[in-house]
């Protein structure tokens, strides 16, 4: 099993990594496009802000690589947000695989959203074994609308998609990697898809 | 919904805990890594490392200590502790914390928030603030709490909230190591003032202390070492008495 994770300069990566380690898997940092069009499994990871973490995606060509992949791909936090239509954040167009839009939670909250949230409304694989509502730790200040492509859902401010799902694409906006063993049990998933 | 956060917090100087504690079933309780591991498989949300090592060596081997929990350990965590620079913060992210706290560096140099924010991220940067009150005034105090300075603990709260901090760590110099519970007044004040996270801090002695820290205090999640280190409250049995009182509990 090849894991590839994209590298394209964002944010805290080792996390994921780690997290795959302790589940016995190793994995690769590349932002080769063979190399990853090669993988089994592809996780495209995110943290930072959406504009440029698109122009990171942008200037490697991986913008328009990843729509194209055939193996199921995870992206997670604002990696999930870049493979929506548009962000808020930065007015960024994404990578439009999932039919959504990224927003800002309102002032009515407090921003970002830190700490342990519930996610409802489970669908597929990727929640084998484990049941709603479960817990998972986010971070995060914009979010995905729901949408017909949500598998699961939380409620902010607003109830919105946590993790999106078309074809073999897959997004969580958690962090599976910092979610004690709901998370490692969705990454165990992730890895049978 | 959104839960209420339980942090314990580990004091480290070159490398290992300090402080006693008392954990029956640990061998080696002065490995972070080691206690940690415990504290995550029991139901910590979160945890905070605070580095108090004064030389460089104790530094370096800090970041060895931050690589190899975050190896081990599936929840988050920060790093704080003498953090003066955008180098620091990146080479302990990079390390694979997942914020960092920064306080008497941030009040030297504000400017530094905005450029953690920019650069990081406001998500991974925790502002900690030490104060207490002089004259019926809470002043923000530095380099550990044994400087006082003129700012007020409101205004500066909502300056580094401005700058760009994603939480804040607020520890009252009054209450900490009191066991006498959290300062409540000014957390409900700071809570209700600010739209970022603000972690309760110092005081924590009975299960009590922190149902008040959340219902009365408005805190988004509460931090504290020795009644956790020496066992005087176990963080299961906390967690399930604050859930029957409704407070939003991740169990």
């Amino acid at each position: 099993m090849k894991v590839v994770l994209i590298d394209y300069g964002v944010g805290n990566i080792k996390s994921i990594q780690f997290a795959f380690e302790r589940l016995g898997v190793s994995i690769v940092l590349s932002k080769d496009p063979e190399i990853i069009q090669q993988a089994d499994k592809v996780i495209l990871p995110g943290v930072g802000e959406a504009s440029s973490a698109m122009r990171k995606l942008k200037e490697t060509g991986l913008d328009a690589l990843i729509p194209t992949l055939k193996q199921p791909v995870l992206g997670i936090c604002l990696g999930m947000q870049l493979m929506c239509n548009h962000s808020d954040e930065g007015n960024t167009t994404g990578l439009k695989i999932f039919n959504t839009e990224v927003k800002r939670f309102s002032s009515d909250v407090k921003v970002p959203q830190m700490g342990w949230n519930t996610i409802n409304n489970l669908k597929t694989d990727l929640f084998f074994k484990l049941k709603a509502p479960e817990y998972m730790y986010l971070v995060h200040s914009y979010y995905a609308q729901n949408c017909a492509q949500a598998i699961a859902l939380t409620e902010y401010d607003i109830l919105y998609a946590s993790a999106l799902q078309k074809d073999n694409f897959y997004g969580v906006q958690f962090h599976p990697e910092k979610s004690s063993r709901a998370g490692e049990q969705l990454l165990k998933n992730f890895m049978k898809l | 919904m959104l839960t209420k956060r339980i942090i314990p917090c580990l004091d480290i100087k070159n490398g290992r805990t300090v402080k006693g504690v008392n954990f029956v079933d640990l061998k080696d309780a002065g490995d972070p890594v080691i206690l940690a591991k415990k504290y995550a498989q029991t139901g910590a949300d979160e945890l905070v490392f605070l580095d108090i090592s004064a030389t460089l060596e104790g530094r370096k081997t800090l970041v060895d200590m931050v690589l190899q929990v975050a190896k081990e350990i599936n929840i988050p965590f920060t790093v704080g502790g003498g953090v003066s620079s955008v180098e620091d913060v990146d080479l302990l992210l990079q390390s694979g914390a997942d914020k960092v706290a920064v306080n008497s560096a941030a009040i030297k140099r504000p400017e530094l928030i905005k450029e953690l924010a920019d650069k990081f991220g406001s998500q991974c940067v925790v502002v900690a603030i030490d104060a207490k009150q002089i004259n019926g005034s809470w002043k923000v105090h530095l380099a550990g709490g044994t400087m006082a300075t003129d700012l007020d603990l409101f205004e500066w709260a909502k300056t580094v909230e401005t700058l760009g901090a994603g939480e804040i760590l607020f520890t009252s110099m009054d209450n900490d190591g009191t066991k006498q519970g959290f300062a409540n007044e000014a957390l409900a004040r700071l809570s209700t003032a600010c739209n970022i996270p603000i972690i309760a801090s110092g005081g924590a002695g009975t299960v009590d202390h922190f149902m008040d820290a959340f219902q009365i205090g408005k805190a988004d999640a509460a931090l504290a070492a020795s009644v956790f280190h020496f066992g005087t409250i176990d963080i299961l049995e906390l967690k399930k008495t604050l859930q029957e009182q409704n407070i939003p509990i991740r169990l």
